[in-house]
């Protein structure tokens, strides 16, 4: 069976910036795959690449068969790709509910006509979308007020509303871009817990995650990008020994690529070794709420 | 491929406030039109001056206008400083037709859409790419090109403009009496703004707001940016346009004198003042852009001093406008959460 979603050899550069240089990799029908890399990476640029908002260099983007590669991002959207944003980007001053419904857009038939002559079609069609975006808030746990404007709500539940109004879009391929930044722990717990009720859907998710307990319980796959560069592809335990891996969260000067730097292996194994919801929870209380236990780069970056 | 998943039971919709709120609630959105229309209906039985008359109708068409540039500035965001524009377009197209080719008024109106839908889409067709400073620099420069070639060529009357356009009549029954046009045209500008608020709570309006709120975010949930804009620039342009088919007829003369920029940004200054968004609010916005000049008639000379005081004052007390936008959202029904309760489909 072909790949939903197929990226070959993706290239971006931002004049002598080579945000992604040769990115490979597929994501099969309700898959859960995960890209990490530290910061600046090109991970956000990859995913803007693959909904159309950049356009690639080269390289070519195929999902569920059709080439994706030129199109722009309602083109995409209207083949199944949903995706959030890095920093939370709602319809602010619309109300929570209509936020969602914006996910029906692209599958409520309704058109001028029916809207103008207030047709049994308009008043269906408007049941149906109040009812898919209360639907899809129950499905994200909402527990806010979804009358009032997004902007009122508190950072985690308008992640959740970002989420909601992606599913409600009923997308084939999800793409979360680091959903867990700015949660605390509990929401994180749901997080995990709502990503894979997503996946049950049948849903294939691409998650883009500096937590790397999160990563390492919910992925079935990791794909390491290290300055746009593709330096992993496997199982979480595979990345997780994976020398390449180490030695770029190291934040060594020499090559990605280049030997493990055996001088530090304690941190490196100490990071990787954090998979369980406990473990990463404990590392969670004592950095304290509100900040993404994206140690790994954190700490490679204080190094370099 | 089918997965269904049970989600757990919706939770109860949240209450309603107290009688009295609710009460107000309704009397503030779902009567507030057919009040309206009493209000426009009686007037004329208040006052019947001819003066008042032409006052009254004059706002009317004003009020068709403003909840046309609603469309464009108030739900997508999209900044249009030559409004004026497409006022002049539609009042031209259907003078001209009426006056050199003798078509009844009524009969110029499908010609005037086609010709504000081409407008509409030559102006917004390059330029609603682009992000929306450059349309607010392009349509002031659109604006300013209409009024001058108006008044230099000849098939538009250069400076003198049109006159003897025919009124309104209907099957051979003359409309002309000034009470009999203000109630047509109060039944027009009715529909008009009915028609505005009918597409603003649906799929496409909703889509509107999106642009207007974020544009990316609205491409991601598969929003074709392009498309929605040029759809709420074009309604703009019609509404514009028949509003101007209404002022010819009004005044049975028109020039270019009529189609300045100062016209736009009173237009724009009656959606801002209304609150950006909200129909009730434009259309009060708009009767106030209006009538306040005139009621400050007595003021002479210093009545436009005033009134821009007045604009100021109000701007400060109430910056959200007069009546901001807000949202009556329909209650989850018993009904349907048991239709939908527990099941989540992906097609
Ligand atoms: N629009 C842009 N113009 C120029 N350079 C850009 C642009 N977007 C990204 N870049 C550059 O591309 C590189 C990759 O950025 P990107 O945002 O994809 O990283 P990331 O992996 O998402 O990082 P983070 O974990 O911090 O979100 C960076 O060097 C960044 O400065
Ligand atoms: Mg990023």
């Amino acid at each position: 069976m072909s790949a939903l979603l197929d990226v070959a050899d993706l290239h971006l550069a931002f004049g002598g910036v080579k945000a992604v240089d040769g990115l490979s990799f597929q994501v099969h029908e309700a898959e859960i795959v995960s890209v990490i890399g530290p910061n600046g990476a090109g991970k956000t640029s990859a995913f803007n690449c693959i909904t159309g908002f950049y356009r690639a260099t080269s390289g070519a983007i195929t999902i569920a068969g059709t080439d994706v590669t030129r199109l722009r991002p309602s083109a995409v959207a209207a083949r199944g790709v949903s995706r959030t944003f890095q920093n939370v980007r709602l319809f602010g001053d619309l109300p929570v509910l209509d936020n969602v419904r914006a996910g029906t857009h692209l599958w409520l038939r309704q058109n001028v006509f029916d809207a103008l002559l207030h047709t049994p079609r308009y008043r269906r069609t408007e049941q149906v979308a109040t009812d898919e975006a209360h639907r899809w808030l129950d499905f994200v746990g909402l527990r806010a007020d979804r009358t009032g404007p997004a902007r009122a709500l508190p950072y985690g539940e308008q992640r959740r509303v970002e989420i909601a109004r992606a599913l409600a879009r009923h997308p084939k391929l999800l793409l979360l871009d680091e959903p867990a930044a700015g949660l605390n722990h509990n929401e994180k717990l749901e997080l995990l817990e709502l990503i894979r009720r997503i996946r049950d859907l049948g849903i294939a998710i691409v998650l883009i995650e500096h937590d790397m307990g999160l990563v390492m319980e919910v992925s079935q796959r990791v794909v390491v990008l290290n300055f746009g560069r593709e330096i992993a592809d496997g199982s979480p335990e595979a990345v997780r020994r994976d020398p390449a891996v180490i030695e770029a969260y190291l934040g060594s000067d020499d090559e990605p690529a280049a030997e493990t730097g055996d001088h530090e292996p304690a941190t490196a194994t100490g990071d990787g070794e954090r998979p369980t919801e406990t473990r990463d929870g404990e590392r969670v209380a004592e950095t304290g709420d509100g900040e993404p236990s994206g140690e790994i780069d954190r700490e490679a970056g204080a190094d370099a | 491929m089918t997965t269904t998943k049970t989600v757990q039971p919706p939770k109860p919709p949240a209450g309603g406030g107290g009688l009295g709120n609710a009460a107000k609630t309704v009397l503030r959105s779902r009567w507030i039109g057919p009040v309206g229309l009493f209000l426009g209906a009686i007037a004329p039985i208040l006052i019947a001056t001819p003066y008042a008359m032409n006052v009254m109708t004059s706002a009317l068409i004003f009020v068709m206008l403003a909840v046309g540039l609603n469309i464009v500035v108030g739900q997508c965001g999209l900044l249009d400083l030559g409004y004026a524009a497409f006022f002049a377009v539609g009042a031209y197209t259907s003078g001209i037709l009426a006056t050199r080719l003798h078509w009844p008024l009524l009969a110029t109106i499908p010609a005037v859409i086609v010709v504000t839908v081409l407008a509409g889409i030559v102006v917004g067709g390059p330029t609603l790419r682009l992000r929306s400073d450059y349309l607010a620099i392009v349509t002031l420069g659109f604006g300013e090109i209409i009024r001058v070639t108006a008044n230099n060529l000849s098939i538009t009357g250069g400076p003198e403009g049109i006159y003897g356009i025919p009124s309104l009549s209907v099957a051979g029954v003359d409309l002309s009496n000034s009470v009999v046009f203000y109630y047509v045209v109060l039944v027009i500008v009715a529909a008009a703004v009915l028609g505005a608020n009918r597409l603003i709570r649906s799929r496409l309006g909703r889509a509107w707001r999106f642009i207007r709120e974020d544009e990316d975010a609205a491409e991601a949930m598969g929003v074709h940016t392009y498309r929605v804009k040029m759809a709420a620039y074009i309604a703009g342009a019609v509404w514009g346009g028949l509003a101007g088919v209404l002022f010819g007829a009004q005044l049975s003369a028109i020039s270019p004198a009529s189609f300045t920029f100062l016209q736009s940004a009173l237009v724009l200054m009656a959606v801002v003042l209304g609150g950006m968004g909200s129909t009730p609010g434009v259309v009060i916005g708009a009767l106030f852009v209006t009538m306040l000049p005139e009621a400050l008639r007595g003021l002479s000379d210093y009545r436009y001093f005033a009134f821009g005081a007045l604009l100021i004052i109000v701007m400060v007390l109430r910056p959200q406008g007069l009546w901001p936008a807000r949202t009556r959202e329909p209650a989850r029904t018993a009904r349907r959460s048991a239709t939908f309760d527990g099941e989540v489909r992906i097609r």
